[in-house]
């Protein structure tokens, strides 16, 4: 459960999910329904006001508990230019991987392995802020990608690209053996990309499909 | 928004190693600022320009630039000449200006417009974030350098959130004005910039955090200093240094 500060009112109450590994699945909801609040709680960037968290067989509390979780899940945020800051795309995703305690060499070697792998060659040395909208989402996924996560949080990953690079992303996912969740609002996105919808409204999940 | 827009070109200035023209501008910057012989700042002017000529910027720009510097200093030849003290030159109605007034005026003129040319020559022909990874390289402290990356990587989001905001205004007829209404408007603009710089903060710090981020920050760029590099270096602070000497030590 989890209330807004402001209101007071529950945005997440009594709401059970529960993802296994290899499992796809997606997420629906209207705006302001709660989908990144639960993201976030599941990162540990907000704490649940009642209930229980559960990441790798683990109950998870403190901040301390939720750095093993942020290590082996990736959260792609909504706006690519809250994720990338640093001032050349090389630099952003090695961030990751040099956090997990890479060596420089090893860092950049993910790093141009990664961009191969999303057809993003030759991008290293471009300025994050110079990269157009398309360009910006498909390097933060890389800067996720590149910490080898065992799994994926998707926070609304097509909002604002266009058709090709929508096209491109489904190619990405559904070729991962990655376990993940998205939430979009694109439901033909999410047919293509998962096995299973929920919607979520009035702080619970319900199937759609 | 163009901060780099001296950055780009193929000049013997824009080739060199930035760590060079860094540590040549700081030297240069800072026996001009407190020169006062002649002798040393005409050298310091030929030096400037010279420099000038090497980067092969449009002049135009370049002009273009020094007019926003030269407008602040306006406003020091309203006051110095008439301020200063010592012997009169002239007078407009009851005020007098002086000689010394004039001089010192004229001193800050050409000393402002000469390292505002070193500087454009030197720094702006490097991108503001390899200029980064030089500081980093010339043991500037971490913070600083990352201070600097996160204003050049947001100053352009916050000018597009602010485009955004004053476009919004604009489509729904707002004409500012010397009235309540806009200065009312125009602190809720500002007002909301603020708001949403302290919530995107906020999501960024979050998105470090996802990655990993534990205090510390990595710089990858590397710079290999050529030969060409060495021996501008040499030649550049062989003249700095003579400009220095015809200051402090010849004519004593």
């Amino acid at each position: 459960m989890y209330h807004d500060n402001q209101s007071h009112r529950p945005v997440l109450d009594d709401l059970n999910l529960q993802i296994s590994r290899g499992e796809r699945v997606g997420l629906i909801g209207a705006n302001g329904s709660g989908k990144t609040t639960l993201f976030h709680l599941l990162m540990g960037l907000l704490r649940p006001t009642a209930g229980a968290i559960e990441v790798f067989g683990e109950e998870r509390r403190k901040e301390k508990d939720f750095r093993v979780v942020r290590e082996k899940i990736g959260l792609l945020f909504q706006d690519s230019d809250d994720q990338l800051f640093c001032p050349t795309v090389a630099e952003d995703v090695a961030f990751g991987p040099l956090n997990l305690g890479k060596s420089q060499d090893e860092a950049l070697a993910i790093t141009g392995e990664v961009l191969e792998c999303l057809g993003l060659e030759g991008f290293e040395d471009r300025l994050t802020y110079k990269l157009s909208g398309g360009e910006k989402r498909l390097i933060s996924l890389a800067t996720v990608l590149a910490m080898k996560p065992e799994a994926l949080i998707l926070d609304e990953p097509t909002t604002g690209l266009d058709e090709d690079t929508v096209e491109r992303l489904i190619e990405i996912l559904r070729s991962s053996d990655l376990t993940y969740l998205i939430a979009s609002h694109n439901s033909e996105f999410l047919s293509k990309t998962t096995d299973i919808i929920y919607r979520l409204g009035m702080g619970k999940l319900l199937q759609a499909n | 928004m163009h901060i780099d827009n001296f950055a780009t070109g193929d000049s013997l200035l824009h080739r060199l190693d930035p760590r060079v023209k860094i540590s040549v501008a700081v030297l240069f910057s800072v026996v001009v600022a407190v020169a006062d012989r002649y002798s040393c700042l005409a050298t310091a002017v030929c030096f400037s320009l010279t420099l000038l000529f090497l980067a092969r910027l449009s002049l135009r720009e370049v002009f273009l630039r020094l007019l926003v510097v030269n407008a602040f200093i306006v406003f020091l030849w309203l006051f110095l000449p008439f301020t200063y003290g010592g012997e009169k030159l002239f007078s407009i109605g009851p005020l007098d200006a002086t000689r010394e007034g004039v001089i010192y005026a004229l001193l800050i003129t050409v000393k402002s417009n000469t390292i505002v040319l070193a500087l454009i020559a030197l720094l702006a022909t490097s991108p503001i974030v390899t200029l980064g990874h030089a500081l980093g390289h010339l043991y500037v402290p971490d913070k600083l350098i990352h201070l600097l990356f996160f204003t050049v990587r947001y100053l352009q989001v916050l000018h597009l959130e602010y485009d955004r905001l004053r476009d919004a205004m604009r489509i729904r007829a707002f004409k500012p004005g010397t009235n309540v209404h806009t200065y009312k408007s125009f602190a809720y603009l500002i007002g909301m910039l603020l708001i949403k710089s302290f919530d995107r903060a906020d999501r960024i710090r979050k998105a470090m955090l996802c990655r990993g981020f534990h205090g510390k920050y990595y710089l990858l760029s590397h710079f290999d200093l050529q030969r060409v590099d060495v021996i501008m270096l040499v030649i550049m602070m062989l003249l700095v240094s003579g400009m220095a000497s015809l200051q402090w030590i010849i004519l004593k």
